[in-house]
């Protein structure tokens, strides 16, 4: 039974109060003899601090990625004070973690723990910086577990997409794969471990962030105290820049049977650096970078051909760039790929409305107050800004930028990024069914 | 005795009112950063699902999206987004929630948008027929197209739960979706998302009076409707093991997955050993699962324990369960891994757990509830579902001192509780090998 609903009025929908501005956070900053930069922030909202280290050093030949990755997974095995168990035993205690990253461009350290225990974590940091132990068994294992989710990787069909773009797309360049194949890493030796971490793991040209209830001038003593005797490795090193893209034929990778198509296409992008990176990121979310953009309510809540399509520009050392995403149903493939390219186009022939930059602009402001709000955020936001370059001034500037960003610089700034004449695309999908359609909206090569 | 160490805590002063039309309010004010957070729960989710709609909470909660009273498709979603604001919602066994995070100056207009949806949302044939398409390529991008697609929170609770509302696929079946109406969903809304049903938390920057009179203002005379009682979805524990095999066509190597009942979250005394028997079992390289079959023995490549199918260990009613599941080499028998598995949970039952492995625990599962906490939506989320489940939002900031209090021997018992014949297993067979 329902209840009888008298249908209800439409009401003004309220408008916004006045914005209470973040406050910029309060940076002391220090660079050591051993030549990292530490950088130290107090936000004292939960009685935690957090910890970011990163590492340039870059994957530049064949085989570096596997061996840089699988130094990355075995960093943790052990130190010369205490094993693998013991290490982790000691940071549960301090109420603690502390976790490895690795991509092409360098190493990423990450922790936390609570405030009090600031001395004790980086204590352990710098342990492992400078005597990780890389025990054999311990090596080999991870080699085989490693080996093991790359296989599950590499069955995910987005997965499989992202690679098949990143190869037609950047090539022999470091950035032409994210992962490396199994085999690649049973064959690096685990006895070279202990000298990769010697060449590559070094505090010149190293950034440590730290952010939490803690004192900034009192956390560069402590860093200054604990790490001075990392001093191993050589200056950073970085990927050569990014090549041309060269835009071609589709790549079509079959997957016979799947019941859809994983479908990426992709572009240059501006640097962070560059003036009209505040016109490409309104463009790049206008198009496809959030719910309320053009390819959702296209393909998405118009069409329903995919769950969760998007864009976004990719920030790396060699270079940035643009990836457009979606995981269709395999019978409207081209169809998807066809409203796609047209929204894109639609981007690169006409301004958008007024409306749409402002709004799109909002958002982007909104992002950037909701993604500092937190330690940990404030941390990577931080950590990625100083890596790539930019100072702390850019969380108060970035926003003025974005507000006066005109309709004809997000056209201008469309052109070369998204136009469809400049993409590579890749696709992921069962080829017996999708070829054919997929060949009638232009040229096709299987991958 | 364990003695009590001290556990870092912060806490958060909550408001709390029941509006005359039966929603249930909670507010907590903190300055540090210019954003709110605001949810809405509606005490409805899959368990509720009635036989031959399965799918259809989810379904629904889509529909929310699509526009209300006021606001025509995509608006809602424009209105927080344009506001600098994120959304979204997600459908739970026993919960449907929305939500959204946002620059502080947008709260009033997040609380007209949550109300207006709260009145009417707009159910119409397109708007059914659309996120009908997209739902089905949601199941295809988790599930159908994905190796391990569904493990184990659908394929688990088949083995363990023999009623329909505690063991079917909560992602649904086409057919099932396919067969929903506008009319199902118009009395599904009649029936479930009443104002009475639901829970309103804001946490962030703002004042709580003036929240509070926004609140009022805004979801005020959304009419006052008859609550449902919740059912009972209890039903017996196995009381012998009971096991299934799961042919994955993707899949390049086998899994396994192990289920238990566990005892009834709402008694905080017997369920939060279990919590911190997960955590001993498998939270970093310390722990004992880890320890044993990933680093010695090298049984397994992964494993995890953690209590709930798809919810984490406080937001989840009863029945429920502790899983274990683990990702094995094809060279691997699962009954080795099965077996160390059982050897461990002995030790523990046996063996106890020394303070010193406890007290680092403790440790480390304060910090990462204090870590959640300093997320505003995150802390909302957590408020919503503690005030609607269990009464009192406030436990957000008390749930680190609670764990605190639990003893080895309580950690112990829960262990000696995970025995072989009352567990259900799930084989994953990898079809997808070469």
């Amino acid at each position: 039974m329902s209840p009888t609903r008298r249908p209800a009025k439409p009401r003004e929908i309220p408008g916004l109060t006045r914005p209470r501005q973040p406050r910029l956070p309060s940076v002391a900053e220090r660079t050591l003899p051993n030549g990292l930069r530490v950088v130290a922030v107090r936000r004292a909202s939960v009685p935690l601090v957090q910890l970011r280290l990163r590492i340039p050093t870059a994957v530049r030949r064949e085989g570096d990625l596997a061996r840089m990755l699988l130094l990355q997974r075995s960093m943790m095995l052990g130190t010369a004070e205490r094993s693998q168990g013991e290490l982790a035993e000691a940071l549960q205690h301090l109420g603690g973690s502390l976790r490895v990253y690795a991509d092409a461009d360098g190493l990423t350290m990450a922790g936390d723990s609570l405030a009090p225990e600031l001395g004790s974590l980086l204590g352990l940091a710098a342990e492992v910086l400078t005597s990780s132990s890389y025990p054999r068994a311990g090596v080999e294992r991870e080699a085989d577990r490693f080996a093991d989710g790359l296989r599950r990787a590499l069955s995910q069909p987005g997965v499989l997409a992202d690679e098949a773009w990143r190869g037609r797309a950047f090539g022999a360049h470091p950035y032409g794969r994210d992962l490396p194949s199994p085999d690649e890493v049973l064959e690096v030796p685990a006895s070279s471990m202990r000298a990769a971490h010697r060449r590559r793991v070094g505090p010149d040209g190293a950034l440590l962030v730290l952010v939490g209830d803690l004192r900034p001038t009192r956390a560069l003593d402590q860093v200054e105290r604990a790490w001075a005797g990392w001093t191993s490795g050589g200056t950073g090193s970085h990927v050569p820049a990014l090549p041309t893209l060269e835009p071609g034929p589709l790549v079509l990778v079959d997957r016979p049977g799947a019941v859809q198509s994983n479908l990426r296409l992709g572009g240059p992008a501006p640097r962070r650096s560059e003036a009209s990176y505040p016109a490409a990121e309104i463009a790049n979310a206008l198009f496809g970078g959030y719910f309320s953009s053009r390819l959702v309510t296209n393909i998405r809540e118009d069409k329903g051909y995919t769950y969760s399509p998007y864009s976004v520009i990719n920030n790396a050392a060699g270079g940035s760039w643009l990836t457009v995403a979606a995981d269709v149903a395999t019978e409207v493939t081209a169809p998807a790929l066809l409203e796609t390219s047209y929204e894109l186009g639609r981007m690169a022939s006409l301004p958008p409305s007024a409306d749409e930059v402002a709004a799109t602009a909002q958002y982007l402001v909104g992002s950037i107050a909701l993604s500092t709000a937190t330690q940990s955020g404030l941390a990577d936001t931080l950590l990625d800004l100083l890596t790539d370059g930019q100072d702390v001034s850019w969380l108060r500037e970035h926003p003025q930028r974005l507000a006066a960003v005109t309709p004809e610089q997000v056209h201008e700034a469309s052109v070369p990024m998204l136009g469809p004449a400049g993409l590579v695309s890749a696709v992921v999908g069962d080829a017996e069914v999708v070829e054919g359609p997929l060949s009638a909206l232009g040229a096709v090569v299987r991958g | 005795m364990v003695p009590s160490t001290a556990i870092a805590a912060s806490s958060y002063a909550v408001e709390r009112a029941t509006l005359r039309n039966g929603l249930r309010v909670v507010i907590a004010p903190d300055r540090s950063s210019p954003v709110v957070g605001v949810a809405v729960y509606y005490d409805v989710g899959i368990r509720s699902e009635p036989a031959g709609r399965t799918g259809f909470a989810h379904l629904f909660e889509h529909l929310m999206f699509q526009g209300s009273v006021s606001l025509g498709k995509m608006e809602h979603i424009r209105y927080v987004q344009s506001s600098g604001g994120s959304l979204n919602g997600s459908t739970r066994l026993d919960y449907t929630n929305y939500y959204e995070a946002l620059p502080s100056n947008a709260l009033e207009r997040a609380l007209f948008l949550e109300a207006d949806r709260m009145r009417a949302p707009a159910l119409t044939e397109d708007n059914l027929a659309n996120q009908l398409d997209v739902v089905k390529e949601e199941i295809r991008v988790n599930v159908l197209n994905q190796p391990y697609g569904g493990f184990p929170w659908l394929t688990l609770p088949p083995v363990l739960f023999e009623t329909f509302p505690n063991a079917h696929n909560g992602y649904g079946g086409f057919e099932d979706l396919e067969s929903a109406t506008v009319e199902d969903a118009s009395d599904f809304f009649d029936h479930y998302y009443a104002p009475g049903n639901a829970v309103l938390a804001i946490a962030g920057d703002l004042d709580a009076d003036q929240a509070m009179t926004l609140v009022r203002r805004h979801f005020g005379d959304v009419p006052k409707r008859d609550v449902p009682p919740r059912p009972d979805f209890e039903e017996p524990a196995p009381t012998s093991e009971r096991r299934a095999e799961h042919h994955d066509a993707l899949a390049p190597a086998p899994a396994i997955a192990l289920g238990w009942r566990v005892p009834d979250p709402d008694d905080l005394d017997a369920y939060l050993p279990h919590a911190l028997l997960a955590s001993v079992l498998s939270a970093g390289d310390a722990s004992r699962l880890r320890r044993r079959l990933v680093q010695d023995d090298r049984s397994a490549t992964d494993i995890g324990a953690h209590l709930a199918f798809m919810e984490d260990a406080f937001d989840v009613r009863h029945p429920t369960a502790m899983i274990i599941e683990a990702h094995h080499g094809a060279d691997i028998p699962a009954d080795r891994v099965v077996a160390a598995v059982d050897e461990e949970l002995d030790r523990i039952a046996t063996d106890g757990v020394p303070d010193d492995e406890l007290a680092r625990i403790r440790a480390r599962t304060a910090s990462a509830m204090l870590q959640r906490a300093d997320h505003v939506l995150a802390r909302t989320l957590a408020m919503a579902s503690y005030e609607q489940q269990r009464g009192r939002a406030e436990l957000v900031g008390e749930m680190p001192a609670l764990l605190a209090e639990v003893t080895g021997e309580q950690v112990s018992a829960a262990a000696a509780s995970l025995r072989p014949d009352s567990r259900a297993r799930l084989d994953v067979i990898a079809d997808g090998a070469r």
